[in-house]
């Protein structure tokens, strides 16, 4: 078991290690560098000579990569081109807004995807059923930024109850945050509740149909002591590795998201950072992104180990 | 030769029979209905198309929808009807190709990486896992802000990216067949290894591929379209419906047309295809409810 969680975490550790290489070449290649894009017009002669100098862009690219790296393990990103920023100082607040969204977006979200996959399995093809699977197909194959853009319309321009772009400072606190993001909030769970919902409607599904449920209903258990006992218990251990990937997916969806409501996150830096050629902030948002999603997959895999003992003996045999 | 036009009838059969199953039921019904209207209109659409869809004229800014112009005209004067359907060319034939090269790409390595297995399989799929973990938005935009928007950079570009959940499956598919009788008999016989990918292998591996690739296709035009949404697609004034959301969407409070008539024609093309994967999935017999959304 030990050995087991040693080797899931190593596996995280050397995929992050190859999506810093890649990151590190993919900016290396892309025409232009640091000092062209900063100096602009007047990147010739001494001038270009001396920026690199300053940025320290004259040894080899593989010397630069491991100071980069060994920055990165310290939590220490480099200084972004517009504005001469420390890239920590910039990410901070985003970082925060962006958290603020995401985690109220999942607060929201699990619960009521839990209810309506549960609601939608036990009435499998009867008129609950038919009608939240309806309305979750339309809600989750539809791009985040046509949602986003219809909430808008529908609830900020012709109803007029909340208002459609999110105006507030970078730095502002949790608080002053909450009542700006409902419609953004709702956008963003709308599609991942859909998601969730699917995979616990095919989970619990699943486990009526199985040897042990039938068992139980031959035996007399009472219907809904059934359910909680027997069914749920099974059904929602698969559900959690499903959460976790829908979580890691809300990563590209949260920057269109954003976006779309003007709200100033990480998503938002993402897109200005590219358009701007800001390729030391794109470096350090590409590791951060990937450390989420390796991150959030490995608790989620660790967790199913812990909370399952099948899987567990299984996993030591092979 | 009798033999091989007997082999091509019975492909043409199983499409035949597969297109029906899928058919059969209301939401596959609905979902090729919608495909194939898209597609009719996509291939046929500057044949009538009303007015020019690049012709601006100021005088006509923003007006409502009128028999005129069906659904009025846009912030530049020009009709958001005739944009709206030349809109799905690009989104379907970028999609479609680039689903194409995902399919060939993806399923080739997976299909070798299942059959060689050993340490290049192991180095392979963690370069995959490593491509997946970075958010498929950060990679597209870093692509296309490298090799610039044209459509010949987006159609590989689309394709390369959105293979890489196909090599997973199609390595899955191949393992589950590597170690079946048949294959062994055929090694025993002497077939050569392609021999064995070409007559064995593939015919078993074929159904899960094509069905990721369908899927694959509906979220490819999702990417796709935001990334024209974001302003790093198709340029202007090329008809795109993310393009068209992203420019009305600033006006949507005086001109509400110019943002549906395209959120319209994208949702329900995503949709059509949706259905369309979801009813090929069921008529194949493979069931991805476990594994995908939908």
């Amino acid at each position: 078991m030990f050995f087991l969680v040693i080797k899931r975490i190593l596996l995280g550790l050397i995929t992050l290690f190859i999506v810093s290489l890649i990151t590190f070449a993919g900016v290396e290649v892309l025409p232009g560098d640091a000092c062209t894009t900063y100096l602009e017009r007047q990147a010739f002669g001494e001038a270009l000579e001396a920026c690199y100098q300053r940025l320290g862009l004259n040894v080899p690219a593989y010397e630069r990569y491991i100071s980069w790296a060994w920055g990165v393990l310290q939590w220490d990103f480099g200084y972004s081109l517009s504005g001469e920023m420390k890239i920590n100082e910039v990410l901070g607040p985003k970082v925060k807004n962006s958290l603020v969204l995401a985690s109220a977006s999942i607060l929201i979200g699990i619960p009521i995807a839990l209810l309506l996959g549960i609601v939608t399995a036990l009435w499998r093809d009867r008129l609950p059923d038919i009608i939240i699977s309806t309305v979750t197909i339309f809600s989750m194959t539809i791009p985040e930024f046509i949602s986003a853009t219809l909430l808008i319309l529908i609830v900020a321009i012709w109803l007029e109850w909340l208002p459609g772009i999110v105006i507030v400072p970078t730095d502002a606190t949790v608080s002053e945050l909450l009542p700006n993001i409902i419609l953004p909030v709702i956008a963003i769970s709308m599609i991942m509740t859909a998601h969730m919902a699917r995979m616990v409607r095919s989970s619990v599904i699943q486990v009526m149909a199985s040897d042990y449920v039938q068992m139980a209903i031959l035996k007399g258990v009472p219907y809904w002591k059934m359910v909680f006992r027997h069914v749920l218990p099974n059904a929602l251990l698969p559900a959690i590795n499903v959460v976790a990937l829908t979580i890691a997916w809300l990563l590209g969806g949260v920057v269109v998201t954003e976006v779309v409501f003007n709200y100033p996150g990480l998503g938002r830096l993402v897109i200005e950072s590219i358009s701007n050629r800001d390729l030391p902030v794109v470096q350090a948002l590409a590791i951060i992104l990937a450390s989420i999603y390796v991150g959030i997959n490995l608790i989620a895999d660790l967790t199913t180990l812990m909370l399952n003992p099948r899987l567990k003996s299984l996993q030591i045999k092979k | 030769m009798t033999k091989k036009k007997e082999k091509q009838k019975n492909t043409f059969e199983k499409i035949c029979e597969v297109i029906k199953t899928m058919a059969s039921k209301p939401s596959g019904l609905i979902g090729l209905t919608i495909l194939i209207f898209h597609v009719i209109l996509a291939i046929t659409s500057p044949l009538y198309v009303p007015y020019d869809y690049k012709a601006i004229d100021p005088t006509l800014m923003l007006t409502p929808p009128s028999s005129e112009f069906w659904f009025g005209t846009d912030s530049l004067g020009r009709d958001v009807f005739t944009r709206t359907i030349l809109g799905g060319r690009t989104a379907l034939t970028v999609t479609f190709f680039g689903s194409l090269i995902a399919l060939l790409w993806g399923g080739a390595l997976g299909i070798f990486c299942g059959l060689v297995g050993g340490k290049i399989d192991d180095v392979v799929m963690r370069i995959i896992d490593a491509f997946l973990s970075i958010p498929w938005i950060l990679a597209m935009l870093l692509i296309v802000s490298l090799l610039g928007t044209t459509t010949l950079v987006l159609i590989p570009a689309l394709g390369f990216f959105y293979g890489k959940g196909i090599v997973r499956v199609a390595r899955a598919a191949t393992h589950d067949v590597i170690a079946k009788d048949f294959i062994v008999s055929a090694r025993a016989r002497g077939h050569s290894n392609l021999s064995i990918i070409w007559n064995e292998i593939l015919p078993n591996v074929r159904d899960a591929i094509m069905v990721e690739g369908a899927m694959r296709w509906s979220w490819m035009l999702l990417g796709f379209s935001s990334l024209s949404f974001l302003g790093f697609g198709v340029s202007p004034p090329t008809p795109d419906w993310g393009l068209m959301i992203s420019n009305a969407r600033g006006l949507m409070s005086f001109a509400y047309w110019a943002v549906l008539a395209p959120i319209f024609g994208l949702s329900s093309l995503i949709i059509g295809i949706n259905l369309t994967a979801d009813a090929f999935a069921k008529a194949l017999g493979i069931d991805r409810s476990t594994k995908a959304p939908v």
